[in-house]
């Protein structure tokens, strides 16, 4: 059994591996010098020597007449290789093999150490109100240091409005990333839309497809599988439903729409699933957490038609945006 | 008084000496000693990759345009033409096909990033499972684990530059986890992004900023501190014949170490250009441009990042709100806690050590094999597969994309595997080093004990003959 286990940990531990047994060893003077370079060695590393610059006016060559990412990799690899060998060489075989023996120098110096904290002590002789002295010296540094750490709060406006805004407003149209109108006649069973609000402006001014509020995924399910809140019950007419395309948990995009081809023999309805840690949500009952490390569901975004059949935002979004923090209102 | 030009030193060693009186310290340092073993080599390799970091980073830096400002793409890359990208990823596409060298020197900055990391996790791990972090190295520790996490933060903020796809997403969950700050989450995170993510167009130079200037300058400093202390307290070593606590056995530095140490940087700087050369990493122009609203599946970021999107993932849906507000969001878990508690731990190592683990104050500088600390070495290799662990779940959909796997069962399994595998390992790793060290066993060269013989009045004697065998064989 012991056999078996040594196997299993032979690599770790032959990575750290010692080098003898400990036990008491006799005293011995391990300092030892050779000297004396086989000619065929000095032969070699003039050879090895003599190639690197080849290889390296085989890059410049390359660089100048076809700069090819893996033709100058392979001749700046190789001047490289070519000159770690000769170096290598010449540390084992030209110049004296030499084992030392060097004395560690003692850190410890207690004798200096207490003349240190005398010396220490001595520079507030003759003082009387030392703490006084120090809590002074304390303020000075405090104040210093909030006059020197107070301009990183130029770094940005630190407005907790930011991460509240949404350009979704009751009656903003829905349209493509190209800007075109959705309709709803457009949206089919199984499909997956991304979809931003119509002239929300740019992302400067609040809105925009680059603004996190924006993004919404638009998807259709059949209405009688709906398991909406009763306050949300017209928010999906036809059984569309709009959520906000990014996660909850870490802001990514929500970019994959698991749909069940075969309802009545799979256990799982359809779902919106974030790539980054896949939080999954679903989709019937308002977004829910299904499955993931997301902690709130995904906000949903209320529908409605109008006349010419072109999707609307009904309200706002039912929560923020994206990721929580300290304090949000959720 | 003259000199003949035998007995005078060489002019270039005169020059210097005579300006700077910088004879003994040139003398002082071709004698320090270096001990040999393989996995000191692993710091020098983390030396390397940096040096070879610095050095592509200029190169790119000249050409890199650190702006988010929105564009028309007309370069070489047709794929792309006419569409709408920031500056940034225009920029990137520019250095990767239209400058000379340019994606050449982008591939090897990245390798060299990955190399960097994972050399500087290799030396951390040799230093935690041979006790070289015991006192007197224990200050140098600190700056190490310290130089670890600023390497991997620096990494993420080069990976997040471009603003390519992966680029936004990965700093769309940085976002988050900024925001997921118990109290000043919201403030900290807009102040950071001037904005709700994707912030204002002055993130992406803060980023520049933090990436080709303050980061790497807080490395280098760490890095010329962490090695003037090594030179201070010079090497540990591992026990053997000659080696006690209070000298150093090895190669000088002149001129067997010097070479081979030169060697080891042509050799780390040769691999690291290979591999820039002819393996491609990080192709951005397939990920295409970032925008909120676009994601993708299956994208996996750069490898020391594995354990954070890990612990992300495997987090259950804990959120705590209370009152109608939220107090500690899903991501702080995965994203500070967990990365908090292991460099905690890290941290608290030494003191852990000398007050529970081997109760031991005196100063080292000895190293212990895994072995001759049991207790040590189970500990750390638990909060190793712990991590381990957590690294493995953050490729769980790639185990669904590859072999099939299901993504939720992964995701409970692994969760089991979380709390079960680090007992296991420790279980394990206590026994097997306890059983080598009875044995004075090593893995793969066997057995290494003394022989010893019972003689007539009853004492037993080491038996010379097969101890010399034993060292021959050896």
């Amino acid at each position: 059994m012991s056999r078996v286990w040594k196997t299993i940990v032979m690599f770790v531990l032959w990575r750290t591996g010692g080098l003898r047994a400990r036990g008491q060893q006799p005293e011995v003077d391990p300092s030892e010098r050779h000297t004396g370079a086989p000619a065929w060695a000095e032969l070699l590393v003039v050879a090895v020597l003599l190639l690197v610059p080849v290889a390296a006016l085989a890059f410049v060559a390359l660089f100048v007449l076809d700069p090819n990412t893996q033709l100058l990799g392979l001749a700046l690899g190789t001047t490289l290789a070519l000159l770690a060998c000769a170096l290598v060489l010449a540390g084992r075989w030209l110049v004296p093999q030499e084992t030392k023996v060097e004395q560690r120098p003692r850190l410890a110096d207690p004798d200096a150490a207490r003349e240190v904290t005398e010396q220490a002590a001595e520079g507030v002789e003759g003082i009387t109100r030392r703490r006084l002295l120090a809590g002074a010296a304390g303020v000075a540094g405090a104040g210093l240091t909030a006059a020197v750490v107070i301009p990183v709060a130029a770094l940005g406006p630190g407005l907790e409005e930011q991460l509240r805004r949404t350009p979704w407003r009751a009656g903003r149209a829905l349209v493509d990333e190209q800007g075109n109108p959705m309709l709803a006649a457009d949206i089919i069973e199984r499909s997956f839309q991304t979809a931003f609000p119509q002239g929300a402006g740019t992302a400067a001014e609040g809105g925009g497809q680059e603004d996190l509020g924006s993004p919404v995924v638009v998807v259709r399910v059949d209405p009688a599988t709906l398991r909406l809140p009763a306050e949300r019950a017209d928010w999906a007419p036809q059984g569309i439903l709009a959520y906000s395309k990014i996660c909850t948990h870490a802001a990514c995009a929500i970019s994959l729409f698991r749909d069940p081809l075969s309802p009545s023999t799979e256990s799982k309805g359809p779902a919106l699933v974030c790539p980054c840690h896949y939080s999954t949500f679903d989709v019937l009952d308002g977004g829910s957490v299904e499955f993931g490390p997301a902690g709130r569901p995904l906000p949903q975004l209320p529908l409605t038609i109008d006349s010419a059949g072109v999707l609307r935002a009904a309200g706002l979004m039912s929560g923020p945006v994206g990721p929580s923090w300290w304090g949000d209102p959720s | 008084m003259n000199h003949t030009a035998k007995d005078r030193p060489g002019d270039a060693v005169a020059f210097v000496d005579e300006r700077l009186g910088a004879a003994r310290g040139m003398r002082w340092l071709m004698d320090y000693v270096f001990p040999d073993h393989w996995s000191f080599l692993l710091g020098e390799i983390a030396l390397y990759s940096f040096v070879v970091l610095v050095l592509t980073g200029t190169f790119l830096a000249l050409f890199f345009d650190p702006d988010t400002t929105q564009t028309v793409y007309h370069g070489s890359y047709h794929a792309l033409q006419g569409q709408s990208v920031s500056n940034a990823y225009a920029s990137t596409l520019h250095i990767s096909f239209d400058v000379s060298g340019g994606l050449l020197a982008r591939q090897v900055h990245h390798w060299a990033a990955l190399v960097f990391v994972a050399a500087i996790t290799l030396h951390l791990l040799r230093i935690v499972f041979t006790g070289a972090f015991r006192k007197p190295r224990d200050i140098n520790y600190f700056i190490g684990v310290t130089l670890l996490a600023l390497a991997i933060l620096e990494g993420f903020a080069g990976y997040s530059l471009p603003d390519d796809l992966l680029s936004g997403m990965g700093l769309a969950i940085a976002w988050a986890v900024a925001m997921s700050l118990p109290l000043i989450g919201g403030p900290f995170a807009t102040a950071l992004w001037g904005g709700r993510f994707p912030g204002s167009t002055a993130f992406e130079s803060r980023l520049f900023i933090a990436h080709v200037f303050l980061l790497p300058a807080i490395i280098g400093g760490l890095i010329a501190v962490h090695l003037a202390i090594i030179m201070r307290q010079r090497h540990s070593q591992f026990p053997g014949p000659g080696r006690r606590e209070d000298n150093v056995v090895g190669t000088p530095m002149w001129p067997g170490y010097a070479l081979r140490s030169l060697g080891l940087f042509a050799a780390v700087a040769a691999l690291l250009v290979l591999m820039g050369g002819l393996i491609q990493i990080n192709p951005v122009w397939l990920w295409g441009p970032y925008h909120p609203y676009i994601g993708t599946n299956g994208a996996q970021p750069d490898w020391y990042l594995g354990w954070l999107i890990g612990a992300l993932r495997l987090m259950p849906n804990l959120e705590i709100h209370a009152f109608g507000h939220t107090f500690v969001p899903n991501p702080f878990f995965g994203g500070v806690l967990f990365p908090g508690i292991v460099f905690g731990l890290l941290y608290a190592l030494p003191w852990l050590d000398r007050r529970f683990i081997s109760r031991d104050y005196r100063r080292h500088d000895l190293l212990e094999r895994p072995r001759d600390n049991p207790r040590r070495s189970a500990l750390a290799a638990a909060l190793l597969s712990a991590v381990a662990v957590v690294f493995a779940a953050g490729s769980a959909d790639r185990l669904f994309f590859q072999f099939g796997f299901g993504y939720e069962g992964a995701v409970w399994f692994f969760r089991g595997a979380f709390l079960v595998v680090p007992v296991i390992t420790y279980l394990v790793t206590k026994r097997v080093c306890a059983g080598l060290a009875r044995e004075q066993a090593h893995p793969l060269r066997g057995w290494s004990g003394h022989v010893v013989i019972r003689n007539r009045s009853g004492g037993f004697d080491a038996d010379a003959e097969a101890i010399e065998l034993d060292t021959a064989e050896r």
